[in-house]
């Protein structure tokens, strides 16, 4: 089996961001990335099920600037096969760019499984993989927590709101990867080594031009400080009071 | 290209929140201007009787499309038709819900039409000939404000972002007849397993009350229903140290790889308050947290505190909530 998996470097959400001057963007300086975390997902699953068939081989895709050449290899240091760099400057926030300049490089045919996060960390689109799918045509799950793959059919179960769906479909075929499928793991020391021999290609984004752009970042405002109303069991009647008389939410 | 769509989501043949928020939305913007607002309902057999509550909140004109296929939401037929629907050249917007059926619907009717998409805005204005919108990024610490450009202009929104608001109009139903065939998919659901579906759903639920590690174990849980229960409109939540555990299911998750919410009130239950739980309820309309931590992060986004143990606190609150609420009648 030949899986493509598309992969996003971002920085560390664990941080207090500050907009960038251009108030474009945020202040990248003292920012640490990684691959986004349902991307991770993804690729550890991916290489599951390549270990699983004990043949085949996984493809790892990013988007960006050169940077992201080392997001790449660390999937790679996972166990990724090879990688691809989609050059550009910038990554554009419009998803949809993103979608086609990936669609380019994906069709033809030569993937029978075309894996994604289910939303990207930083621009929480969680658009690009069904775009990629429509774009080529392929069926699409999205949304998926269990994934197998048994002689070129999927089943997969879908997180829904208040429950889950069960489905099964044909390869080819693009699927989006939710949380609960697998935990990314650790590069080995030796797989590290092995990474840097792996071929990492880098071909021009094929990117059109964007209609969705951003005009401005913010941080959002504070919320204002809040109060602790009191201690243990007794402070429950003011609770109440402010429930009903300030916030006015227990009508 | 002057009318607005707004996609009308139903489950099980009930309307949901989101639709009327998608309606009242698509109200908004055609306010003022010269376009109607076309709320779109698939469904099985009847759900044209939905009809009257989608007027109420402002469309001009309910398009249904009545066929057993559409019963249960169909991704491949329900986005090939709000495609081929956009495509008629008749809008200039199309509104969806950022629930998990628009999350999966709204993208792939824009990879059909080849355009663009403003994903899970929490507002929208028309400036000229683009619509600008914000959307939370970076897990809820930075605000995005865009502009979409493309036409027509394809925007799903927050569930509970924008509030529906009752604007009736004196309507009118038509009935379209599917393009294809509406029970028709390549991929095929075999199996689905929803919790009670008499439970409010999180994203419907004016309040939620959310239980964290400080529970501790799946068999006190039930002190947390007892709340929402207490409530009458209130549903149950979750961190993702309780969901790992296995003592809530994944549905229930809150935060950055869950679900986000913004309901009137939020009650944060045992819950240290990481970031990756704060990016799913931090938009909560007023935030109560119970911890015995008084220096748990949760404080610092709560409007309103206890510390002081859950398993003393929570029997006594939900008591005086039940109290309060029969007091209201
Ligand atoms: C990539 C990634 C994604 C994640 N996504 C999510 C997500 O979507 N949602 C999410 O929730 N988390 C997520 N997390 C996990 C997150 O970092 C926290 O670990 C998690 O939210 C902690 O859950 P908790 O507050 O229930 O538990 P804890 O952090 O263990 O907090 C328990 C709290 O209960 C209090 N407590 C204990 N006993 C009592 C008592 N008897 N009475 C009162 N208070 C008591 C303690 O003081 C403590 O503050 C994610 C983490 C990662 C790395
Ligand atoms: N620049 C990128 N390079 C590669 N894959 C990407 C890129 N941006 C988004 N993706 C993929 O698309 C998914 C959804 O992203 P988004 O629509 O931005 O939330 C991510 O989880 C990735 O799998």
């Amino acid at each position: 089996m030949r899986i493509a998996v598309c992969i996003k470097r971002v920085p560390d959400m664990d941080v207090k961001f500050r907009i960038a001057g251009h108030a474009k963007g945020v202040d990248e300086t003292g920012l640490k990335y990684d691959m986004a975390d349902f991307d991770g997902y993804a690729v550890e699953a991916a290489l599951q099920m390549m270990e699983k068939e004990g043949a085949g081989e996984v493809v790892v895709v990013s988007l960006g600037p050169d940077a992201v050449q080392e997001t790449l290899r660390k999937a790679l240091s996972m166990g990724a096969t090879s990688a691809i760099q989609l050059k550009c400057d910038e990554v554009p926030f419009d998803g949809f760019a993103v979608a086609s300049a990936l669609a380019s490089e994906l069709g033809g045919a030569t993937y029978d499984l075309i894996m994604f996060g289910r939303m990207s960390t930083d621009n929480a689109n969680g658009v690009v993989g069904p775009m990629v799918a429509e774009l080529l045509g392929l069926p699409v799950v999205t949304a998926c927590s269990k994934l197998e793959i048994v002689a070129g059919r999927g089943t997969a179960r879908r997180e829904l709101e208040g429950g889950a769906e069960f489905v099964a479909f044909d390869l080819p075929a693009v699927v989006t990867i939710d949380e609960g499928i697998a935990r990314p793991r650790y590069p080995s020391l030796k797989g590290i080594m092995a990474a840097k021999k792996k071929p990492l290609a880098t071909k021009p984004a094929n990117l059109p031009e964007p209609r969705l752009v951003i005009a401005r970042m913010d941080l959002p405002p504070e919320r204002k400080a809040g109060r602790i109303v009191g201690e243990g069991a007794a402070a429950v009647p003011e609770l109440v009071r402010l429930l009903q008389q300030e916030a006015k939410v227990l009508a | 290209m002057t009318h607005i769509l707004a996609f009308a989501e139903q489950r099980g043949g009930a309307l949901r929140k989101v639709a009327l928020e998608a309606v009242s939305t698509a109200r908004g913007l055609a306010d003022g201007q010269d376009g109607e607002v076309h709320a779109l309902l698939l469904g099985a057999p009847g759900i044209a009787a939905h009809a009257e509550s989608l007027f109420e909140y402002g469309a001009d004109v309910v398009l249904v499309v009545e066929h057993d296929g559409f019963a249960q939401y169909n991704a491949e037929s329900a986005s090939a038709f709000v495609a081929d629907r956009i495509a008629s050249g008749a809008y200039r917007a199309a509104i969806f819900a950022a629930s998990a059926m628009g999350k999966d619907l709204a993208p792939r009717v824009a990879g059909k039409l080849k355009t663009a998409l403003a994903s899970d805005v929490t507002s929208l204005a028309r400036e000229g000939d683009a619509y600008v919108v914000t959307h939370p990024t970076y897990t809820g610490k930075v605000i995005a404000t865009a502009r979409l450009l493309a036409k027509p202009a394809l925007i799903s929104v927050r569930p509970g972002a924008i509030p529906a608001i009752a604007k009736p109009r004196t309507g009118r139903v038509e009935k379209v007849a599917p393009v294809g065939d509406p029970a028709k998919s390549r991929v095929v659901v075999t199996e689905t397993s929803t919790s009670d579906s008499k439970k409010l759903d999180l994203g419907d639920a004016p309040v939620i009350v959310s239980g964290g590690r400080g529970l501790k174990a799946s068999e006190h849980f039930h002190l947390v229903e007892e709340l929402a229960d207490a409530f009458g409109n209130a549903a149950v939540g979750a961190t993702r140290a309780v969901t790992d555990e296995g003592w809530r299911p994944h549905s229930d998750q809150i935060g950055q790889t869950g679900r986000v919410v913004s309901p009137d009130l939020y009650v944060a239950v045992g819950i240290s308050g990481a970031i990756q739980h704060l990016a799913g309820m931090r938009t909560a309309r007023t935030i109560v947290a119970i911890n015995r931590d008084k220096d748990a992060p949760i404080f610092k986004v709560a409007d309103y505190g206890i510390v002081g143990d859950v398993f003393e606190v929570l029997p006594v609150l939900t008591k005086a909530i039940r109290e309060a609420k029969k007091a209201q009648g």
